[in-house]
């Protein structure tokens, strides 16, 4: 069998470029590694900004009546504020770890196109750049979803409104480049074995986030050239004096802005989907209602934009459908709780970092839910719309949702960019400050909204309660922003000081952690061949089993052989 | 651990301790008007499901992480799913969804459809002419209500009343910011915004309603208790967002008549008055002429 020769590489290179080093190799790079580092700082820089805002607005919200911010600084800010954390931290930073560990999870060495990728990100810094040199000029006032007439030049003739729209078209090009780079990435790249059954559940939820920006983007891209149009060359298709129409905008703009609460979302949902089994010693529950699931609130998730919109005049037949699309996404939602609660049972769970913020994910998402369902019933939303209610829901939805997954992923996936732990007690203490911080935060703007408190308002009389119910959420605000300083200082610590992680610190399952921390450029020199959705386990036991001492069993001890080679 | 099952704990110790004098802290403001009373009782309902799913989530996320955390000799069974126990739950889901339907089906009535106003009610209702029922407008079963055009503008709330005075319609008595309504009265608002979206939101008297330019959105409510009702535009809608505040102050129908009359008499007076002033300017020649200066 063995009688003829193996073939010889017929290899030949003119020139081998030096590797470069140092600030120009960031600059060049298609690394998808680097790349996916570089999104990951600059969209947390973003973050922190959008956070500093948001500390701002509550400073302002903090007493009744208050005057320390003028009403166009405010209206400013909570515009800055909404569209800095959408569009510049949890969509890009979704994208940046993705960038990062897609590759890695199904075995790929790069992306299919990694030069589209660096495109993908520079686009994104120019979009947060162009956004943010509008504070040199005037940032725009119209809130994140910038309804026309008041975005119209005549309401809005700041060049802030323009700065945002070009976010929008940057970002979003980006966004859609880089979603069609991970769907082809998917799609083609996976290593021998990998089936689609296999595929790990955070690679899933990429997989329909891609789908979803496909889809989405270019309707919000067409809307703000609409609005750009109108602004600027004479169009009117939001001007109804000029047979235009305003509820067209928030058409189109919820068309694409319900969808976007999954693509922000739905990468999250991987990241827990990823880091229970490891934590609890056990397979996902149910893998393929998790990865099922994610397609099915896709699908819905289209099918709901008109919940946004209860309020405006439009037929209660339309109402109805609505609401019973919107009922409908609850139940895939519920049944990724109750998998998720069901990979924790009967399992031995070890209560690292990652493993908190996942847990403390599931218990502030399934209120964001909880409360979405309120919102969902279109004559309670009646009362509830546009008040704190939805501050409150909004912001258990993105912020325990996306923003705790997003923490999580910070805490498990560090060892594996950098070669070092993060402090766990920084860790859990960074936990804990956040989750209380949270609830203080925005528990209780539920009630602020019940009691009658529209959001987007830069003062309020002090009827009732609300003067201390505000002051609340302003002292948790900043317990939460303290509880966020915490894993900066962590992180900032732990990349020269932290414990050598080693290849596989957590003992988890999937195919990053078979490289070296940090992998090397190519990522893998051999790729073990994938047998389940669990390779690295596959792999440990099996030189497990190939290096453990046989063990004599001693007579009527039946009931160990299951453990067996753990007690050896 | 157990300071992950507390917050659930809290959250229902908060709610009960609450719950029998102040239920109001976690509820919608309700009392002026019936539908306002009805999306209140849809509300609870809502929130006693909810509670009941809060509980048992939380409640089971909480026992998972306290009773199978990691100890000595604790080995985790190595199960992949339970399609019995997901087709369970998911049936589960489906049947709390379903039944969230059929109660706001039948709640659903009350809050749309405006109520007949009370023999005693203003006898205004229906001076307006004919309406013309569509899908957002709805008409209380006689088909007779006092009329109102709220017009919302950066950033003040106007309110016109039936009663032109001239034949083209116009000259009709109008408010701003405060609106005078009669108790015992069905009253339809017609809203309409001049300039940016705003929003109509009076939290005792109902839910909000959308106010655009080009596109009327309609609601009602029907007060039989005097007062003053206060809410404030609730949608962004510029810098003086913040300080566009409406209210509602409902007085008995004798009352509001007397009060309407007043106001059409003032408005004939001032318009009389202005007319007066008109011809006197446009009689002036030479350099005090206000038409060939």
């Amino acid at each position: 069998m063995a009688t003829y020769a193996a073939p010889i590489p017929q290899v030949s290179a003119h020139k081998v470029d030096r590797e470069q080093r140092g600030f120009i190799s960031w600059l060049t790079t298609t690394d998808h590694k680097k790349i996916g580092i570089m999104y990951m700082v600059t969209t947390f820089i973003f973050f922190i900004m959008g956070g500093t805002e948001a500390l701002m607005m509550r400073l302002q919200l903090g007493e009744p009546e208050n005057t320390l911010i003028a009403p166009r600084v405010y209206n400013e800010l909570f515009t800055m504020h909404g569209t800095t954390m959408i569009f510049l931290f949890v969509v890009p930073m979704m994208a940046g770890l993705a960038n990062y560990f897609l590759p890695l999870m199904i075995g790929a060495r790069d992306m299919a196109f990694p030069r589209l990728n660096a495109l993908s990100y520079w686009l994104l810094l120019a979009g947060g750049l162009v956004f943010y040199a509008s504070i040199f000029w005037g940032p725009p006032e119209a809130g994140w979803v910038s309804y026309p007439p008041l975005s119209e030049i005549a309401f809005s003739p700041s060049g802030g409104q323009d700065a945002w729209i070009f976010l929008i078209h940057l970002t979003g090009i980006s966004s859609i480049l880089g979603a069609m780079n991970f769907y082809a990435t998917i799609a083609n790249m996976r290593c021998r074995g990998m089936s689609w059954g296999r595929l790990p559940l955070f690679v899933w939820t990429i997989l329909v986030y891609s789908v979803l920006i496909i889809f989405a983007m270019p309707v919000i891209a067409g809307a703000v050239t609409m609005l750009l149009t109108d602004r600027h060359f004479g169009t009117h298709f939001f001007d109804p004096a000029m047979g235009g129409s305003a509820l067209l905008w928030q058409n189109l703009f919820w068309f694409f802005g319900h969808p976007e609460v999954y693509i922000m979302v739905l990468p999250g949902f991987g990241i827990v989907s990823e880091i229970l089994p490891v934590f609890a010693k056990k397979p996902i529950f149910g893998y393929k209602a998790i990865a099922a699931s994610s397609v099915a609130i896709a699908f819905l998730g289209f099918l709901v934009w008109a919940h946004h919109m209860f309020t405006t005049p439009t037929p209660i037949v339309v109402l109805i459908f609505v609401m019973l699309s919107s009922f409908l996404i609850a139940v895939p939602t519920g049944v990724k709780i109750f998998n998720w609660i069901g990979t924790l049972w009967e399992g031995s769970i070890e209560f690292k970092t990652p493993l908190l913020f996942s847990a403390g994910f599931i218990a502030l998402f399934l209120i964001g839910g909880i409360s979405g369902v309120f919102l969902a019933v279109f004559p309670v939303d009646w009362q509830l719309n546009e008040s704190y209610f939805v501050v409150a829901h909004i912001h258990f939805v993105l912020m325990g949702g996306a923003v705790f997954t997003i923490f999580a992923a910070i805490y498990y996936w560090f060892p594996k960019i950098t070669g070092r732990m993060l402090n766990e007690t920084l860790g859990k203490a960074s936990f804990w400050v956040m989750f209380w911080g949270f609830l203080a935060t925005f528990l209780i703007q539920h009630v602020i909204g019940l009691d009658g408190m529209p959001r987007r308002v830069y003062e309020y009389a002090n009827v009732g309660n609300l003067g201390l119910y505000n002051l609340i959420s302003t002292v948790g605000a900043f317990i939460l922003g303290f509880g966020i300083l915490l894993t900066i200082i962590n992180v900032a610590r732990s990349v020269k000081h932290g414990a050598i992680a080693g290849p596989d610190p957590w003992k988890a399952n999937t195919l990053e952690w078979f490289t070296t921390s940090p992998p090397p450029v190519n990522n893998f020199d051999v790729i073990p061949r994938v047998r389940s959705a669990e390779p690295l386990k596959d792999y440990r036991l099996e030189i497990e089993k190939a290096t453990a001492p046989r063990v004599p069993v001693p007579a009527g001890s039946g009931a160990d052989s299951e453990s067996g080679h753990l007690g050896a | 651990m157990a300071l992950i099952a507390s917050p659930a704990a809290l959250a229902v110790a908060i709610l009960l301790a609450f719950a029998p004098s102040a239920f109001g802290f976690f509820t919608p403001q309700s009392g002026g008007s019936p539908n306002a009373d009805s999306i209140d009782t849809l509300y609870k309902i809502v929130l006693y499901i909810a509670l009941f799913v809060f509980v048992v989530v939380e409640g089971a996320l909480g026992y998972a992480l306290y009773k199978f955390r990691a100890r000595r000799g604790r080995v985790a069974k190595q199960t992949h799913g339970n399609t019995r126990l997901e087709i369970a739950w998911t049936g589960a889901a489906v049947a709390i969804v379903v039944v969230l339907a059929v109660i706001t089906f039948i709640k659903l009535g009350s809050i749309i459809n405006p109520v007949n106003s009370d023999p005693s009610g203003a006898k205004l209702v229906g001076q307006t002419g004919v309406f013309f029922a569509s899908a957002e407008k709805r008409l209380p079963p006689d088909h007779k209500a006092l009329e109102i055009e709220v017009i919302g503008k950066q950033f003040v709330w106007q309110y016109v009343y039936p009663g032109a005075i001239n034949k083209d319609g116009l000259g009709a008595p109008y408010t701003y910011e405060q609106m005078v309504v009669p108790t015992h009265t069905t009253v339809l608002l017609k809203a309409i915004s001049e300039d940016v979206v705003h929003s109509w939101w009076i939290p005792e008297l109902g839910g909000k309603i959308q106010v655009i330019p080009g596109r009327p959105n309609y609601t009602w409510f029907k007060i039989d208790k005097p007062g003053i009702y206060r809410g404030q535009c609730a949608n962004i809608c510029g810098r003086g967002h913040a300080r566009m505040i409406a209210s509602v102050r409902a007085i008995p129908p004798a009352q509001f008549e007397a009060w309407l009359a007043r106001q059409k008499r003032w408005l004939a007076e001032a318009n009389a008055e202005a007319a007066k002033m008109r011809a006197n300017l446009e009689s002036k020649k030479g350099p005090a002429s206000v038409l060939n200066p």
